[in-house]
């Protein structure tokens, strides 16, 4: 049953379908509303990023890099040290993808105040193909201590994301994707960076969730309901720091956990939640997700079916998982 | 804090420096020996003449910021906060050991005084850029030195970092390459060619300054002349020769990366002992 608290729209199969790259533009213009040190820095890619609405506002704030994600990491750190707090865009396969060192030395281990957005994440970036389709990058984000790592579902919840970041102390990466994503939350649904939320009560099995993933979590529990199995749902934005309280208790509940993100499963959010669970509550889990491999062209629809990041592929893995379990 | 403008001064304090050098690295068993040498009459003159600074108040907003870029060439940056009275000069000894400020390579949070974290070559060249551009933004009057490698430049950040510099004139920022010519397999010129490297950094619009790297006369003046150039950013290309000071360390790449044994250690002290009795004779 979908958790009332979270105040959800009605019907989920009516979602409004909006980039959640939006919630971090609109974010990032709220934001420098409010506080002149708030910077922006983009790689030639403010339009896909969004950065060009702090731009239009705040033209004398935003910094053309170029096409040099390394340099614009630094030039970030530099920037953070004088008070100033940056926020870097590129796509992810870039930035963090590209720029990893500067993003390691000149950011996390300096506790540099660095907000980075990786845009155009997941196998849904489409025809570009596997080279601009990021599959790794929570992967190399999670590993590094001082970053906060956070996934946002849809464009409203990418706001809140983005707003929380700034104020935020520290570094933090912000992951968003390309296309349109149904809008499943609304202003009232609680976001805090490092709490898990219940989405969707349930007791048979607890399907940890982020990004698009969430959406496709909610209709496979809808659908698994008509089959009588009790799923609970969790949106799981925030990947590092993870919510231990929250996704322990649902592992104790539910003793069968399938996680699900548009990354490799290698390295990714699921991976993270095995290392929590195996530790402290040790349960069968099923990981869906990217599975050692890289993308292709294609239609983002395509794609994520064939990439096996759909509904369909959770249904299969909560019935997995329920046989590990019984 | 007070300058020192006596050049007989100043170079007696780039040998001290170079003798805290030598006891350091023999006492951590590890580390850089040739960079350093090299570059301690340029560290003596920024932190006793050039660099606007308070080693009592490190974080005092209008001081000049200093980054070091190649940051293996660390212990000279630490020689001279503590002969500048950053820290204690007896704290030096704790070089590379476990529980110690002084890192291998700098790291921003753990000293007081020290600006970036360094090690990973050319990110300092950014890191600086980012302050130079923070500090037009606001009217702030510092100027931003960096001090990098020769070597270092091999790496494509820096470049990146310089197109931008030049973009956005960057007057405030003072690039100081340490020209020495080595690198860890030889010379630079083997390993990958950078020369005519004062047209290059002419290329990509920069006021260019060339200095004897060891001579603290020409330091003084380069900074001098540096600090007054106006719509470009400025490089300064250093000459220096590595090892500096020690008959059997100047010039050898091999020493790039070595620290030296006690053996070495009294052989090399006693050279800049004798080196510290000519500069008061007035040699």
């Amino acid at each position: 049953m979908i958790n009332s608290e979270m105040h959800l729209i009605k019907n989920i199969k009516e979602a409004k379908g909006i980039p959640s790259r939006d919630g971090y533009g609109k974010g990032l213009v709220a934001l420098g509303e409010k506080n002149e040190n708030i910077v922006a820095l983009c790689c030639d890619l403010s339009g896909s990023t969004r950065m060009n609405w702090f731009e239009e506002k705040f033209p004398e704030r935003f910094i053309e890099v170029g096409v040099a994600e390394q340099n614009m990491m630094g030039i970030a750190a530099g920037m953070a040290g004088e008070g100033k707090i940056p926020f870097v865009s590129s796509y992810a396969v870039f930035s963090p993808g590209r720029n990893w060192d500067q993003l390691r030395i000149s950011v996390c281990y300096s506790q540099a105040n660095v907000k980075i957005e990786g845009a155009h994440a997941g196998i849904s970036v489409g025809p570009d193909g596997a080279t601009h389709q990021a599959l790794e990058d929570i992967a190399i984000t999670r590993c590094l201590p001082n970053l906060v790592v956070v996934v946002p579902t849809d464009a409203i919840e990418g706001e809140k994301a983005t707003i929380e970041a700034g104020l935020l102390k520290g570094p933090v990466y912000l992951r968003f994707g390309r296309e349109k994503v149904p809008t499943i939350t609304t202003e009232q649904t609680p976001f805090k960076i490092g709490r898990a939320e219940v989405f969707r009560e349930g007791k048979d099995v607890c399907v940890v969730a982020c990004g698009i993933m969430v959406y496709e979590a909610l209709v496979a529990a809808e659908e698994l309901e008509k089959e009588g199995i009790d799923v609970m749902v969790i949106n799981n934005h925030t990947v590092k720091p993870l919510d231990k309280k929250t996704l322990i208790e649902a592992a104790k509940k539910c003793n069968a956990v399938v996680t699900a993100e548009e990354h490799q499963v290698l390295g990714g959010m699921g991976s993270a939640v095995a290392e929590l669970l195996s530790q402290n509550h040790p349960v069968p889990i099923k990981f869906v997700g990217i599975q050692d491999r890289f993308g292709e062209s294609g239609e983002p629809e395509e794609l994520l079916k064939k990439f096996g990041c759909t509904s369909k592929e959770i249904i299969q893995a909560v019935k997995d998982v329920l046989e590990m379990k019984e | 804090m007070k300058k020192i403008t006596e050049i007989k001064e100043l170079k007696l304090m780039a040998n001290t420096i170079r003798k805290d050098i030598i006891e350091m690295l023999a006492e951590a068993k590890s580390g850089h020996s040739a960079g350093p040498l090299g570059i301690a009459e340029t560290l003596a003159v920024l932190y006793f003449n050039a660099l606007n600074h308070n080693p009592k108040n490190p974080k005092w907003d209008e001081r000049d910021r200093l980054i070091l870029s190649h940051g293996h060439t660390c212990p000279v940056r630490y020689a001279a906060m503590a002969r500048a009275g950053f820290f204690p000069v007896e704290e030096l000894k704790t070089l590379r050991k476990l529980g110690t400020r002084l890192q291998g390579h700098t790291h921003n949070l753990d000293l007081p005084g020290i600006e970036n974290t360094s090690g990973p070559l050319g990110q300092g060249t950014s890191i600086a850029v980012g302050i130079a551009l923070a500090a037009k933004m606001d009217n702030k009057k510092f100027k931003v030195f960096c001090l990098a490698g020769d070597g270092e430049i091999n790496e494509g950040q820096p470049w990146e970092a310089f197109m931008f510099a030049a973009k956005h004139k960057l007057d405030n920022l003072i690039y100081v390459i340490d020209r020495n010519y080595i690198q860890i397999e030889g010379n630079t010129e083997k390993v990958m060619p950078l020369d005519p490297l004062d047209k290059k950094f002419e290329a990509f619009n920069f006021h260019v300054i060339k200095c004897d790297g060891n001579s603290v006369e020409e330091l003084l003046k380069a900074f001098e002349e540096a600090k007054e150039l106006k719509g470009k950013p400025i490089a300064i290309i250093a000459n220096t020769v590595p090892g500096k000071g020690v008959s059997f360390i100047e010039g050898k790449h091999e020493w790039h990366g070595r620290a030296p044994n006690q053996e070495e250690k009294e052989k090399a002290l006693k050279e800049l002992d004798k080196i510290e009795e000519k500069i008061k004779e007035g040699d």
